[in-house]
């Protein structure tokens, strides 16, 4: 019994860790098979196998839109909090009301507006551009509130041996700050990777032709509710377990570092 | 070198750090600063390193008066090396890349040029051992003996410590004030605040006694030291020799 108890080190036998998993998926699948069993469900997988390619199609837009979110987020996020440290307060205010009209709203809301609202009032009507966009402005304000942080990290006395050995402002940003804020983002910047992922299922909303509408939408040609969804919530895992495991590595890797 | 003070005065909100410093410093090649703690010393040493701006009076060195526009204070900054008490070094770069940032990206020192730089450097002071290590694999010995090699590799014109050994232990102390001694003897020019009297009175030819804000004694540090005059200076000295 007692291989089972993690000791103070934190150190746990291979054996141990392999039964302990073991029991774990026992467990699960005796509560879902019991669940799916009661259900008396007739299971159609031809249905949907005739409509594979559009999983795929639509996995890949997915893994397409993250991406291209996480990269504009990034950006957006590095931007406003640089606004939130700037002396012009106009600036630094704009920053602030971003942040928190987007963290303290439902993203679901956001997309509606900035689309049926925001891009139709711009002639915008592109919903995969728009679609990019909400997503980035979305995940922009977390990060940039884990930029800041990190910058807010380097102790004073860094950025006065920075100044004393004549470093400008800019120099500091690039030599001194930054590389330690990227340092401390990778581990924090896979999970919000791995959130982006999981949100952009909301764009289906707006009709995005991502995973989660191609689901819908097998779904509804197929009347195959459950052999649509359980493939959509694989197609994810395939995608977020990978990445928090990597988040996790790193972190563990940037902790020895310091 | 010389330093000249006119009618300095520089506070922090209410706390009036330096009231109305004027001075005429003679030739020296290294100075002590002491006094007690919140007496302005460290103030007047920040004002010479162009990290304070004073504001009232004007200060020369050298008979050059110094332009306290930021553009002219980030150009002298460059020009002098100051070593702080603790944390003078980058935590995310090693001691070698730590000394070889203000030569390469300040001094446009070509990067091959400024490793040979680094690595004489270093080979010289005895720290090539721990040249690839970070600050946090270094003793505080060791990080500010890093520091101080980093403030004398751009060959600046004085050398500036503000309290360098306050942070370490008495073993670490000796090895950085070593190093100090050993800096004076090539002759550089140095300007140090210290709370050890022992090294200062050893280590400097000329030495400031401030205390709330104004240059109280000032003179040869064998003199000042074996025959202080002002009253605050012979208690200050009794106080801080008793043990």
């Amino acid at each position: 019994m007692k291989q089972f108890l993690v000791n103070r080190d934190g150190q746990v036998s291979l054996a141990a860790t392999i039964v302990s998993w073991g029991l774990v998926a026992l467990l699960v699948c005796a509560v879902f098979s019991f669940a799916f069993s009661e259900l008396r469900y007739g299971w159609n997988w031809n249905a949907i196998w005739q409509y594979r390619q559009k999983f795929v199609q639509g996995w890949l837009m997915t893994v397409a839109i993250s991406a291209a979110a996480l990269l504009v987020s990034l950006l957006l996020g590095l931007l406003t909090a640089l606004a939130r440290r700037s002396a012009l307060l106009p600036l630094r205010y704009l920053s602030m009301l971003y942040v928190e009209s987007v963290r303290g709203t439902p993203l679901l809301v956001q997309i509606l507006i900035l689309f049926y609202v925001v891009a139709n009032a711009f002639g915008v009507d592109n919903r995969y551009l728009v679609g990019v966009l909400t997503l980035s402005l979305f995940a922009g304000a977390y990060l940039s509130e884990m930029i800041r942080s990190g910058i807010e990290s380097i102790r004073d006395s860094q950025l006065e041996s920075a100044r004393a050995i004549g470093l400008t402002r800019a120099q500091t940003y690039r030599y001194v700050i930054f590389p330690q804020v990227v340092r401390q983002l990778v581990p924090p910047l896979t999970g919000q990777f791995a959130s982006i992922i999981k949100d952009s299922s909301l764009l289906s909303i707006i009709a995005v032709s991502e995973f989660t509408l191609n689901a819908q939408e097998v779904n509804a040609f197929t009347y195959s509710t459950l052999e649509s969804y359980l493939p959509l919530a694989a197609g994810y895992l395939l995608l977020t377990l990978p990445i928090s495991l990597a988040s996790r590595a790193l972190e563990r890797r940037f902790h020895y570092a310091t | 070198m010389r330093l000249e003070f006119r009618a300095i005065g520089k506070a922090f909100g209410e706390l009036q750090a330096l009231r109305d410093v004027t001075l005429n410093v003679a030739e020296f090649q290294s100075l002590a600063i002491i006094g007690p703690s919140g007496g302005g010393k460290t103030t007047l040493l920040r004002i010479i390193a162009g990290l304070e701006t004073p504001e009232t009076g004007q200060l020369s060195i050298d008979g050059q008066r110094l332009d306290f526009s930021e553009a002219s204070l980030l150009l002298h900054r460059r020009s002098i090396g100051t070593v702080f008490q603790a944390y003078n070094l980058f935590p995310h770069l090693t001691a070698r890349q730590n000394v070889m940032l203000p030569l390469v990206k300040v001094h446009d020192v070509a990067v091959g040029e400024a490793r040979a730089i680094v690595d004489s450097l270093f080979e010289r002071f005895q720290l090539s051992a721990h040249a690839d290590r970070h600050p946090a694999e270094l003793s505080g010995g060791q990080q500010q003996r890093v520091a101080i090699v980093r403030a004398i590799a751009i060959k600046p014109r004085f050398l500036i410590f503000d309290e360098p050994t306050s942070a370490l232990d008495p073993e670490m102390t000796a090895e950085v004030l070593d190093f100090i001694a050993e800096l004076r003897a090539d002759g550089r020019n140095l300007i140090i605040v210290t709370h050890n009297m022992g090294f200062a009175r050893e280590v400097s030819d000329h030495c400031l006694f401030i205390a709330d804000g104004r240059v109280l004694e000032e003179g040869r540090s064998s003199e000042l030291f074996s025959r202080p005059q002002n009253p605050l200076l012979v208690n200050f000295l009794a106080k801080v020799l008793r043990y």
